[in-house]
């Protein structure tokens, strides 16, 4: 079976890559191209460690085939901060420990900026429903909707 | 495993009828499931998301086709749809989290053929038309027909769901879907009820469809209950009649998500609060 030639943009940055017709984005993503903020947790669509935008819609990484990324555009973890300054939201996960072991926690900020993106004063029920997809076992959830919420604050203040 | 993308409707029904371990993938949130838990093994994936009408909502005949590449995100951001029929996005708004929302679909929804898939019984409800595409051409059928029990359709080999259409609503009229699940969100429903009401000038019943979904092998059409509350104007003891006629009409099983019992007494709670539901909007009230 021959492989498919798969031609995409991930974080703005043309790439090509070759899969098997069955491998996930999120397996290419991480086995081939070395982009492992993305995390497998369940690798059901459960647990939303491997969220990345697809078409600026949030989808689960590993619930989508790598050969349907052809001619998309793919967001994911890495392309959040702008070199060494990092995004608001991960600025504020870091100052307001919103994270403890960390894993679920590109998923969460790539949800996260998928939210603000659509709704830049979000209450804090919708914050809970937006990111109830997204699983933490450490936290307790408390301090990531805080952040988010105050994230998204500064933001308002800032525009 | 081959992966191809067709662009039109004949050429997916060409390759789906082609190969029967083929299989169509829409929003692909129960096919990768099972693919990655090696349920299932198919020979080919024919992706029904690079044809352009699938992946489109479009007014007709006063009502609403939804493509069979329509995420459920997609219905929510549409305001005309939402408005015509409540309910049934509701429903579709239930499934899984947001990264769900992003890909599932409500024909997959319908064809997974699982007895607790939320957006399934307000699509009956509403009368819903699933419109099939096959190797001869197209059919439609009532979307209660497609599935015949867990997990099996009335799909034919190389048929696949490419649309379905909601009717135009009725004038005042009115549609919900109520599910109980333990959790509020990432839950499957134990009960689950459809309804689409429309009131008369003088504001009697006048139409009502009542679907019940996870209290039977497949969605039941509950149209005793749907009958009792026909003339009236969905006082109590009409939708007293209505709780009881739904709990009459179904035939839960006991399992780890609640027991016959149980799945029968709350049915009957939903089918009243959800035509109270139905009744607000029917009236023009926000619910």
């Amino acid at each position: 079976m021959s492989r498919i030639h798969v031609t995409t943009t991930i974080n703005g940055e043309e790439t090509d890559f070759l899969c098997e017709p069955q491998q996930t984005l999120l397996d290419v993503l991480r086995d081939d191209l070395d982009m492992t903020g993305s995390k497998e947790g369940c690798g059901s669509g459960d647990c939303g460690a491997c969220s990345v935008i697809l078409d600026g819609r949030l989808v689960c990484s590993c619930l989508v085939l790598a050969p349907e990324a052809e001619g998309r555009s793919v967001e994911t973890i890495e392309g959040m901060a702008e070199g060494d300054k990092l995004h608001p939201l991960q600025q504020k996960f870091l100052e307001m420990a919103a994270l403890q072991c960390g894993v679920c926690t590109p998923g969460i900020l790539v949800a996260a900026k998928n939210l603000l993106e659509r709704n830049p004063d979000p209450t804090e029920e919708e914050v809970r429903y937006w990111l109830a997809g997204n699983l933490c076992r450490c936290t307790g959830y408390d301090k990531i909707i805080r952040a988010v919420m105050e994230t998204a604050a500064d933001l308002r203040g800032a525009a | 495993m081959i992966f191809s993308s067709p662009e039109t409707i004949e050429e997916a029904a060409a390759l789906l009828a082609a190969d029967a371990e083929a299989r169509p993938l829409a929003g692909g949130t129960d096919l990768l499931v099972r693919l990655r838990a090696r349920q299932i093994a198919p020979s080919a994936i024919v992706d029904l998301k690079r044809i352009p009408e699938l992946r489109e909502i479009t007014e007709e005949s006063g009502g609403w086709r939804i493509g069979a590449a329509v995420p459920s995100a997609q219905m929510n951001e549409h305001a005309a749809l939402k408005s015509a029929w409540p309910g049934v996005c509701e429903g579709a708004d239930l499934i899984g989290s947001t990264q769900i929302q992003g890909r599932c679909t409500v024909a997959g929804n319908l064809c997974n053929a699982g007895p607790a898939a939320d957006s399934v019984p307000c699509l009956v409800a509403a009368g819903a038309v699933a419109r099939i595409a096959g190797p001869t051409g197209t059919r439609d059928l009532p979307v209660e027909d497609i599935p015949t029990g867990p997990g099996k359709t009335a799909l034919k080999p190389g048929e696949f769901v490419a649309s379905i259409l909601l009717p135009a609503p009725a004038a005042r009229q009115g549609s919900a879907y109520l599910r109980f699940t333990p959790r509020t969100e990432m839950d499957i429903a134990v009960a689950g009820v459809g309804i689409a009401l429309s009131l008369d000038g003088a504001g009697k019943i006048e139409t009502a469809r009542i679907a019940l979904g996870a209290v039977g092998p497949k969605v039941i059409v509950a149209d005793e209950a749907a009958q009792t509350l026909i003339g009236t104007t969905g006082d109590d003891a009409a939708l007293d009649a209505l709780s009881q006629d739904a709990s009459a009409a179904a035939t839960p099983i006991s399992d780890k998500r609640g027991t016959a019992e149980f799945r029968r007494e709350v049915i009957g709670v939903l089918a009243k609060r959800a035509a109270k539901i139905a009744l607000t909007r029917a009236k023009g009230d926000t619910a």
